[in-house]
């Protein structure tokens, strides 16, 4: 992305150097605080806080499992996630689509009320929402209040109306005669839409399935209240490490470490396809 | 398939009344009701979690929800509009207390989107251009977004420690700024460390919104700038700036409502009773409706607050729509 | 056109709205129990032990016992104290709650105006024996009076004052304190050989209430008047929250890095050696936990203004203790009542306060030798003769909120080094006082 073939002034070199040196390091103390008190014996973050560990120990890795039942908490959390995303990139998909290539009556209602959504606060249909699936719950015994279900399906529709929004504008810049010729060809819409639409707009997508899991492997306000012992995800479960008698830092570290890595790497693995994904859908 | 070209040619319609004109053909029926069928999810999905439970919601902003009734909600008495007389009611405590944190949170808001806009335009600018370590620098920055709340947040509980965190570590033992170790998660410093939290973990969306934004800006205008003699300085304010606009509007819309309704940041830093200076308004409406077990109250909060963002989201996109929009990008196509 | 299609949107979801409000009381209004469900059981139990972990290796072989015994098997879920309060809630405003639950007994009052829990009348009492088999001071914890005791009393805990014996040695102070003028000055000397003195949790609320009502019945106030109106910024109690909260104010006793512990900390700094001395209820098994030899540490009553722990002015500790409650719209009525009458039996309670170090409530269990000991002797006497129980009145839950927040708050001010005065405290318990609801 070079700008221009002029060489840029030293002030603007100069002035880059220090800011995204100190941005750096405001960036990195944190992550470097996680790293280094997961390797710390308990005695070294409870007691004043040191820089380097007294001594370096995978101890608090191994605890971790036991102190409270994490790998659950992890396959909870894996289940719920994966379930809304790809559910969740599904629909947007069929919105998106039926939005940018159709017209029909409804249409600026639907956008304007599934965007709206996107500001509720979530208290305010927190208790409500519970209410509703124990409902459904009584009325048709499909458990959705306490069950993986539930949170699934809260957690797409939280991500629905941004990916929904974003996969419109990135539809839009996929080019009609793309749809066209594959009509043309003797596919029906539905057709089109998977066999072309879907493959060029693969980044578009990929950036709405980050957005929707990273939503729901985050999510604590409605985990906590939804959830039981055996549905209990990983926001909750990682509560557990302020037990009864201490708050064992290096192994809440630890454990913040274990959830976070596999959401980070795929997170920077697919951030090629998250930048062209919001180039074309977000901010055009 | 005969009618297979049928519906790129309805795509093309933009408005409703030529579609209407056209005779009936066989097969318009089905196609017409395509787009509905592929809404369909989504419309289920919004209705069973987001609006109704808004409209009952609302329902229980009328009436009066506390321990002795919640049993059986429907069956709560009436209060009419006390809820909200009492929400409003600036002079009496409760509307004192709601009226306080919804300043902060304004305040809160304004400095946090303010922030997290100016890092992140500041270095996905500074990044346009290709230099060593680039890549390296641009995966570091998205970690804090990547993180998932909670554990970033409780990384920066642990820094917080009065006692055995890294910031007084570093502010009072090491640089002796402080006369004596501060408190960031009570008392009035936790506004500060709620902020540095909320801009630590926001800012890589802006940058990362922004360096897309950045890519769409046509290489000619800044090779034209440049034969022009215009500076790097010059080109930034000239070009840069201004084409980042529509992006922009969007951003800091986004931010905006996303840390005006912030839950997991404060809820995690702080937990269930947050500390006055940092009371920001989801915290607020969650301890008057869970904690003090009074789901009528609010609820009548929570729908003031939507109420005002709603207020707030209409007037800030009439103001800036003026402007190249998506609006006009679709009237176009 | 549009008008009609936002029309139409609002009539389904109005729609909707209705059927979810028709079927809403479901499950809640049917009222009484039913034994639908006689083989199973669902069992909510807080967290006592070190951990949740621990709590599931204490229950369970009792759970298994139930089951070969009755035939019931209990699905057992701990639920930890930051989520209790809250899954209860929303047990009770659904319905969808477990079989039997245990609940913090200060909350019995609250949560038995809810109407989500089954009443003990005489002839539930029957069922598991009789009610003369438990302490009247737990009993006092189970309800409003004059009502149905909304659950019966499973574990009993009163606070102490842990005392590390070579730490107060080392600083010359021979005998534990008895009063509070005391402590104050054993803490000057145990402050001159550079140790911490008393460990609080400033930001812990439930923490502060239990402080500060013991503090305010030495002052001879209380917090809520006879007809259970909030009332709390008498004399007494803003005297009784400046006195606690001066403990790190005024006479510098508890570290000002207290004012932010909330999740137990000071326990550990206890165990740890680094403060002297501890207020707690039933720290035993938690001190083991944590590799502190029962050896290195004194247990003695929690001071008081002046003379000896007793009744009246003379009190020094709350009733601490965790009640068991049946949720009641349980499918398995019978079976819960079996259940209460298991976990009450005499046997179990020596079994299960012993894994705790609680003592437990049942009179009969108590004779047993383990709960003899002088750590045990201490707890024992205070619940018989100086334990008083936080007012049981449905607003309880609330009064927690308002001043425990408010005592937080003063705390925050106290460590940041501003001036705690009457006017400030009072100013603070005014605000509590006000975001109580109305009557």
């Amino acid at each position: 992305m070079t700008r221009s073939p002029m060489a840029p002034p030293r002030s603007f070199l100069w002035s880059r150097r220090i800011f995204l040196t100190l941005l750096t390091g405001f960036v990195l103390v944190p992550v470097y605080v996680m790293i280094s008190s997961s390797l710390k014996p308990l005695a070294d973050v409870t007691g004043e806080f040191r820089w380097l560990p007294s001594e370096l120990t995978i101890r608090p890795y191994i605890d971790i499992w036991s102190t409270v039942p994490l790998a659950k908490y992890f396959v909870n959390s894996l289940i719920v996630a994966g379930a809304a995303t790809v559910c969740s990139v599904v629909i947007a998909v069929f919105s998106a689509y039926a939005v940018s290539r159709y017209d029909f009556r409804g249409k600026r209602v639907f956008t304007v009320t599934v965007l709206s959504t996107q500001m509720f606060p979530g208290i305010l249909f927190l208790l409500p929402l519970f209410l509703l699936y124990v409902n459904i719950g009584n009325a048709t015994g499909i458990a959705l209040f306490g069950s993986r279900g539930g949170l699934i399906l809260t957690y797409l529709t939280f991500s629905l109306p941004f990916s929904i929004w974003m996969l419109i504008g990135y539809l839009e810049s996929v080019p009609r005669d793309l749809d066209e010729a594959a009509l043309v060809d003797g596919c029906g819409p539905l057709g089109a839409l998977f066999r072309v639409v879907v493959p060029a707009a693969i980044p578009g997508i990929v950036a709405v399935a980050v957005y929707a899991f990273m939503t729901a492997w985050g999510e604590v306000l409605f985990a906590s209240v939804m959830t039981n012992d055996t549905t209990r995800t990983l926001a909750v479960g990682l509560q557990g490490y302020s037990t009864l008698n201490d708050v064992y830092w290096n192994q809440i570290m630890a454990a913040s470490l274990v959830v976070s890595v596999p959401v980070v790497a795929g997170f920077l693995l697919l951030q090629r396809y998250l930048v062209t994904g919001l180039t074309a859908g977000a901010v055009k | 398939m005969t009618t297979t070209t049928a519906p790129a040619e309805a795509v093309r319609k933009t408005s409703p009344g030529a579609a209407d004109g056209h005779p009936r053909r066989p097969g318009r029926i089905r196609r017409a009701g395509l787009p509905y069928l592929l809404l369909l999810p989504a419309l289920l999905l919004e209705l069973l979690v987001h609006l109704v439970p808004m409209v009952i919601g609302i329902v229980m902003s009328f009436k009066e929800l506390t321990q002795f009734y919640i049993r059986d909600w429907t069956t709560a008495p009436w209060t009419g509009l006390r809820n909200y007389a009492m929400s409003v009611d600036f002079n009496a405590p409760v509307g004192e207390a709601l009226l306080h944190s919804f300043l902060v949170t304004c305040a809160f808001t304004v400095l946090s989107v303010g922030l997290c806009w100016l890092i992140g335009t500041a270095a996905a600018v500074f990044m346009q251009d290709t230099f060593r370590g680039r890549g390296v620098l641009r995966a570091l920055f998205l970690v804090p977004y990547a993180l998932p709340v909670y554990a970033a947040v409780i990384t920066w509980v642990f820094m917080f420690q009065h006692d055995n965190g890294l910031v007084n570590h570093v502010l009072h033992d090491q640089l002796g700024l402080t006369d004596k170790p501060s408190f960031w998660l009570i008392g009035d410093n936790s506004f500060y460390a709620l902020l540095t939290v909320s801009v630590w973990k926001g800012w890589p969306f802006a940058f990362l919104i922004v360096m897309a934004g950045l890519q769409n800006i046509p290489r000619e205008l800044y090779e034209a700038a440049a034969l022009d003699g215009a500076g790097m300085w010059q080109q930034l304010r000239r070009i840069t700036l201004p084409s980042l606009r529509p992006v922009n509007q969007v951003l800091v819309l986004v931010l905006f409502l996303w840390t005006f309704n912030d839950f997991n940041t404060p809820y995690v830093l702080f937990g269930k009773a947050a500390p006055e200076a940092a009371d920001l308004i989801s915290v607020h409406i969650y301890q008057a409706s869970f904690v003090t077990w009074n789901f009528g109250t609010g609820s009548a909060m929570s729908v003031l607050l939507l109420l005002f963002l709603l207020v707030v989201t209409g007037v800030y996109l009439l103001l800036t729509s003026s402007g190249s929009t998506r609006g006009r990008r679709r009237g176009a196509a | 056109m549009r008008s009609i299609r936002a029309a139409a949107i609002g009539a389904v979801t109005l729609s909707l709205a209705l059927a979810a409000t028709a079927c809403g009381g479901g499950s809640a209004t049917g009222g009484g129990g039913s034994n639908d469900s006689p083989k199973t059981l669902t069992y909510w139990a807080s967290n006592q032990g070190a951990s949740i972990e621990v709590d599931k290796k204490v229950l369970q072989p009792e759970l298994d016992k139930f089951e070969k015994q009755t035939g019931i098997k209990v699905e057992l879920e701990v639920v930890p104290w930051s989520d209790l309060l809250n899954r209860i809630l929303t047990a009770t405003t659904s319905g969808q709650g477990p079989d039997v639950l245990n609940i913090g007994n200060t909350w019995s009052a609250s949560l038995q105006a809810t109407g989500a829990l089954l009443p003990w009348d005489e002839k539930n009492f029957e069922k598991i024996g009789s009610r003369d088999r438990f302490v009247d001071s737990a009993l006092g914890s189970t309800g409003a009076q004059g009502q149905d005791p909304a659950a019966v009393p499973l574990y009993s805990m009163a606070y102490a004052l842990y005392y590390n014996k070579k730490i107060l040695a080392d600083a010359g102070v021979t005998e534990p304190p008895a009063t509070w003028d005391e402590l104050v000055a054993a803490g000057e000397k145990i402050k001159a050989d550079g140790k911490q003195v008393l460990g609080a949790e400033g930001a812990n609320l439930a923490e502060n209430i239990h402080h500060v009502y013991v503090f305010a019945q030495q002052h001879g106030a209380d917090f809520f008047t006879a007809d259970g109106k909030p009332d709390f910024t008498s004399e007494g109690a803003v005297a009784a929250v400046k006195q606690y909260v001066d403990l790190m104010a005024k006479d510098e006793v508890i570290p000002p890095g207290n004012a932010e512990y909330a999740q137990n900390q000071s326990v550990s700094d206890f165990a740890k050696g680094r403060t002297a001395m501890l207020l707690w209820q039933s720290a035993s098994a938690n001190l083991k936990s944590q590799g502190r030899s029962e050896d290195d540490y004194g247990i003695a009553p929690v001071p008081v203004q002046s003379g000896t722990p007793g009744s009246g002015k003379q009190v020094n500790s709350m009733v601490a203790g965790i009640n068991l409650a049946v949720f009641k719209n349980t499918d398995n009525l019978d079976g819960a009542t079996e259940f209460v009458k298991f976990m009450t039996s005499d046997e179990e309670q020596k079994i299960l306060n012993k894994a705790y170090s609680s003592i437990p409530p049942v009179k009969a269990a108590q004779s047993d030798p383990a709960f003899d000991t002088p750590a045990n002797a201490v707890l024992k006497d205070t619940l018989a003769q100086s334990a008083v129980a936080l007012p049981q009145v449905p607003d309880e839950s609330q009064f927690e909120t308002a001043v425990g927040t408010a005592v937080k708050d003063l705390f925050a001010d106290a460590a940041a080094g501003r001036p705690v005065t009457t006017e400030s405290v009072k100013a603070a318990l005014e605000k509590a006082q006000q975001q109580m609801p109305a009557k």
